[in-house]
């Protein structure tokens, strides 16, 4: 396909001095590369395995041996020692700890508990944020919703522990030994790029179903942030500081306690918060698994199509993660933390005791609820009846869903699955090429044949539609208002809180709405994704565009140009790298929601993960979620900018 | 100096995991049964309606008359079956018939015990509205279902016929059925039951024709009354065949007395709550009573329950 899109301009060039000019740039030089081995190769693979979807002749099945291997876990997770003597008692010490905080926050009871959480969070980040959390609580009660909340506490508290543990402990071995970090960097990279729905079925397939495996899952998905920070923090310390302290005898041991983690302690800060943040999100969409809490009840409601039900609780978890974030991200900015007249803690610390002593029941009390799941299904049946369809001139919801499935979902689809598959991989490897260095290329094309060799093509294409219709759709509106934040500071302050609250729910909670709106099927996974990625988009195409050097922005005002054309050829072309990792960002995370969209019918590679998970047909989802996978890694990858630009993630 | 604390903290590692003997995967309840001193069960919750209703009337009755606290954690058929043997959960409510499952989990290894029947039984079949089969009498017999496929297709189903199934873990052998009866549909999963509904009423609304895999008892029949289209009658030889080849299922769906599982360990120690979990035993008029509260009246499920209960005493009072 990259021949076709090429050989024009080697026709159309009018002189040989611009065609020079062409070559000069990397990215054409690459390009030219590519097609001409293209136009050599192509006709072979077209001749050995033909040009449809991928070549049956190149898959290789591991349905059945995965099958015997889940076979065998079953048989044997009772007897064999394995089982007994190694996973067993990682199981049941993570049963264990789960067990023990919840019985603690039971016994604190729902006063000490919010007594509790405020005088960490004054403590941590100051009066507002003891405030938010008093608040919170006491909403996650009214919403009868406090056991739950309890429970998924519970879980977080074991997972986020055992999660900045090792990601301690990786980061420590990565920031002392560059060799370590060399090795390191990319497993971390690939790990934060592949979503999270990816690492639910391997944990399944040891443990089962349950707690266990779900904070197993959390770990895996949530260590890599603060091991990355970690490793950031030790590796950027101050070389003159090191050789003062180095001069007056110190240790590696002192060195490393008295200078270099003080000195990192803004990246360890920040690496607790993102872990946080990443934990919660896991340990919401593991209720898949089993997890219990509000993962669960969001879950439950989702199969049953009651919004009431669903908001409800997802409303905790979208306060859980307020409060979380604002409490552990106190103090990591630099700015002091403002904590007011110390009596506040006193008094904080005092009705803690008060609650604790006072309360007898754990449970919050049963007439102190507001029932929200009535009056929201009211509206929303209201809204299907008179926003889903019908509306003279625009059409309702569903209209446009089905425009969007219609128009442009289907052609997509059709015509990605319609594409050759040497075309496919040379498409892939141009992207890579042009935009990275041949190292992300090859890692790329690896991971799109790994794909079609597992024999998941079709549904990867299907995947892949979804994608890209949604990634589009996310830049335009993105960009869109990214310009607006660049160019007016008041947009951007009003605009902060909104992005700030939606960048901080997780996934699943994204799902509720859109499938009152737009029904099942593909378009409603699509509208979730858009809105997931959009904060982050939003943010930093923002921050590149107005980082724009005022200089070149004042000298093209002078020489008359209009706002459109300055945007254009002045504050685009410097923001490149910004617009590049916005769009990486997109990619990633519109990938994540696409996948668990299967649960509202999204169909595609994530459809057969869920029916791996509900069948018991681990081999099916295993395969299917190691393709998520190599998608995940192929998308980063061809939308990878330079190294650098990442690290601001 | 690195490599001792490594050695070190392996060696510490092993010490711990060691010291403590064999850790029994099958003795591994929910951190959070019994916590702070209250008796709990765990139900697993199918997310089809009627087994929401049995599981709402049975936590209801639980609460209520006997005391415990009970949670529901929603899990799909077959991983429930593991997690019932690991004794992450304590019963299920509606067994709709995973042979494998009974024979592994049951007969072989006794982690999980018979909880005796429902009193319900299921039929799975495919069904098309009654306002269709009336203008086309010759719809409900299979061997006709392709003069319609033009009159079924949708824009998901790629130019063939659809046949609307609903959750991927239901038990279905639709896709063989169809490839082995070589039919001209495509079978499109909704995603859930609720999905399914949804989208068969909005169906109905418009009176378009549609086909769908559905069952008895179920409570959207008295809404939208459908007629069940004729499959190659079940045998017995069938069924064994699809047991070793599911792909080769050539036949109707059997007819099966729905039953109740529960974990054994639990069966045995379970005093009040095993034992009236194993009395439970109602009808497909029950059931749907409740079931229809929940899903059409949008009661929210302890309210349905409790409804049901106050007007059935003469059901409920021999369970405990």
């Amino acid at each position: 396909m990259s021949t076709t899109s090429t050989t024009p301009t080697l026709a159309t060039a009018p002189d040989t001095a611009r065609f020079r000019a062409l070559l000069r740039r990397p990215a054409a030089r690459k390009v030219l590369a590519l097609a001409v081995a293209g136009l050599v190769l192509a006709p072979f693979a077209h001749a050995a395995w033909g040009s449809g979807g991928w070549p049956h002749a190149l898959t290789v099945s591991l349905d059945g041996p995965l099958r015997s291997v889940g076979d065998w876990i079953v048989d044997n997770r009772d007897s064999h020692w394995l089982f007994l003597y190694f996973f067993g008692h990682i199981s049941n010490v993570i049963i264990g700890a789960v067990h023990a905080v919840y019985v603690v926050l039971l016994a604190l009871g729902w006063a000490g508990v919010t007594a509790g959480a405020a005088l960490v969070a004054w403590r941590a980040a100051g009066v507002r944020a003891a405030v938010t959390a008093v608040a919170s609580f006491a909403v996650c009660g009214l919403l009868d919703m406090w056991v739950p909340t309890m429970r998924t506490l519970a879980l977080m508290a074991v997972a986020v522990a055992a999660s900045v543990l090792v990601g301690a402990l990786l980061g420590l071995a990565a920031g002392l030994s560059d060799r370590t970090f060399r090795v390191l960097r990319p497993v971390l990279d690939t790990m934060q790029a592949l979503p999270a729905f990816a690492y639910l079925l391997p944990v399944v397939l040891v443990f089962g179903i349950g707690v266990a495996p779900a904070v197993l899952a959390t770990v895996v998905y949530a260590a890599p942030p603060m091991a990355r920070l970690t490793a950031l923090g030790l590796r950027s310390t101050d070389p003159g500081v090191m050789e003062a302290v180095e001069s007056l005898g110190a240790t590696g041991w002192q060195r490393l306690v008295t200078a270099r983690l003080p000195m990192a302690r803004k990246q360890l800060l920040l690496g607790l918060n993102q872990t946080i943040m990443m934990a919660l999100s896991m340990a919401v969409i593991a209720s898949v698994i089993g997890a219990d809490g509000l993962g669960d009840r969001v879950y439950q409601a989702l199969s049953t199509v009651d919004v009431g039900a669903a908001l409800a609780a997802g409303i905790p978890i979208v306060l859980l993660a307020i409060v979380l974030d604002r409490t552990t991200s106190g103090g990591s900015d630099g700015t002091p933390v403002r904590r007011g007249h110390p009596a506040v803690g006193w008094a904080l610390a005092a009705a803690a005791v008060a609650g604790f002593v006072l309360t007898r029941s754990h449970d919050w009390p049963r007439g102190w609820t507001v029932a929200v799941t009535e009056p929201v299904n009211r509206a929303k049946d209201w809204m299907v009846d008179h926003l889903y369809s019908g509306i003279p001139g625009i059409g309702g919801t569903a209209d446009w869903a089905a425009h969007y499935t219609g128009w442009v979902l289907d052609p997509l689809r059709d015509g990605l699955q319609a594409l050759p598959w040497w075309g496919a991989v040379l498409l892939v490897a141009a992207l890579a090429w042009a935009i990275g260095t041949w190292r992300t290329t090859l890692t790329a094309v690896l991971s799109l044949s790994a794909i079609g060799v597992l024999g998941r093509w079709d549904s990867a294409m299907d995947t892949l539609s979804q994608v890209l219709a949604a990634v589009a759709v996310t830049l335009v509106l993105g960009f869109a208002v990214a310009v607006a934040v660049a160019r007016s500071r008041r947009t951007e302050r009003l605009l902060r809180p909104v992005l700030d609250v939606f960048q901080t729910m997780p996934q699943f909670v994204y799902l509720i709405p859109v499938v009152a709106l737009f029904g099942v099927g593909r378009a409603p996974a699509a509208a979730a994704a858009v809105v997931y990625a959009l904060p982050a988009v939003i943010r930093i195409a923002g921050e590149g565009l107005r980082q724009a050097d005022p200089r070149a922005m004042e000298s093209s005002t002078s020489m008359g140009a209009t706002g459109r054309q300055q945007l254009l050829q002045v504050q685009f072309p410097l923001a490149r790298n910004e617009l590049l990792l916005a769009v990486n960002q997109a990619v990633v995370l519109v990938l994540s929601v696409v996948i668990i969209g299967a649960l509202v019918g999204g169909g595609g590679l994530g459809y057969e993960v869920v029916f791996g998970l509900a069948r018991g047909d681990l081999a099916t989802g295993l395969v299917a979620g190691a393709s998520i996978a190599c998608l995940g890694l192929m998308l980063d990858r061809v939308t990878q900018p330079t190294k650098g630009a990442r690290d601001a993630r | 100096m690195r490599g001792k604390w490594i050695a070190g903290a392996a060696a510490l590692g092993l010490l711990t995991l060691t010291g403590c003997g064999a850790a029994d995967m099958t003795k591994q309840g929910s951190p959070y049964a019994n916590a702070a001193g209250t008796k709990s069960v765990t139900l697993s919750v199918q997310s089809w309606v009627g087994a929401r209703a049995n599981t709402a009337v049975a936590q209801y009755l639980l609460e209520h008359e006997l005391g415990y606290r009970v949670d529901t954690v929603q899990v799909d058929e077959v991983p429930a079956w593991d997690a019932l043997s690991q004794g992450r959960v304590d019963a299920i409510m509606e067994d709709w018939g995973h042979p494998e499952q009974e024979k592994r989990y049951v007969s072989d290894k006794k982690t999980v015990a018979d909880g005796g029947d429902l009193g319900v039984t299921g039929h799975i079949g495919w069904w098309v509205p009654k306002y269709f089969a009336d203008a086309h009498p010759d719809v409900t017999d299979w061997r006709n279902l392709n003069k319609y496929a033009s009159q079924l297709k949708t824009p998901e189903s790629r130019g063939k016929g659809q046949l609307l199934d609903g959750s991927p873990s239901y038990v279905t052998h639709d896709k063989a059925l169809v490839n082995n009866l070589k039919l001209d549909y495509q079978v499109v999963f909704a995603g859930s039951e609720a999905a399914q509904i949804t989208q068969i009423k909005q169906f109905a609304k418009d009176r378009k024709p549609f086909l769908t895999y559905w069952y008895e008892p179920q409570w959207l029949f008295n809404e939208v009354p459908m007629v069940e289209v004729k499959l190659p009658p079940y045998s017995d030889a069938c069924g064994t065949k699809g047991e070793s080849d599911p792909d080769s299922v050539d036949c109707a769906y059997p007819t099966t007395p729905l039953k109740k599982f529960l974990n054994a360990d639990f069966a045995r120690k379970g005093g009040d709550a095993a034992r009236f979990l194993k009395n439970f035993r109602w009808t497909k008029r029950d059931q749907n009573e409740v079931a229809q509260l929940m899903a059409e009246d949008k009661l929210p499920a302890d309210k349905a329950a409790a409804k049901w209960v106050k007007a059935h005493p003469e059901v409920w009072k021999k369970w405990l």
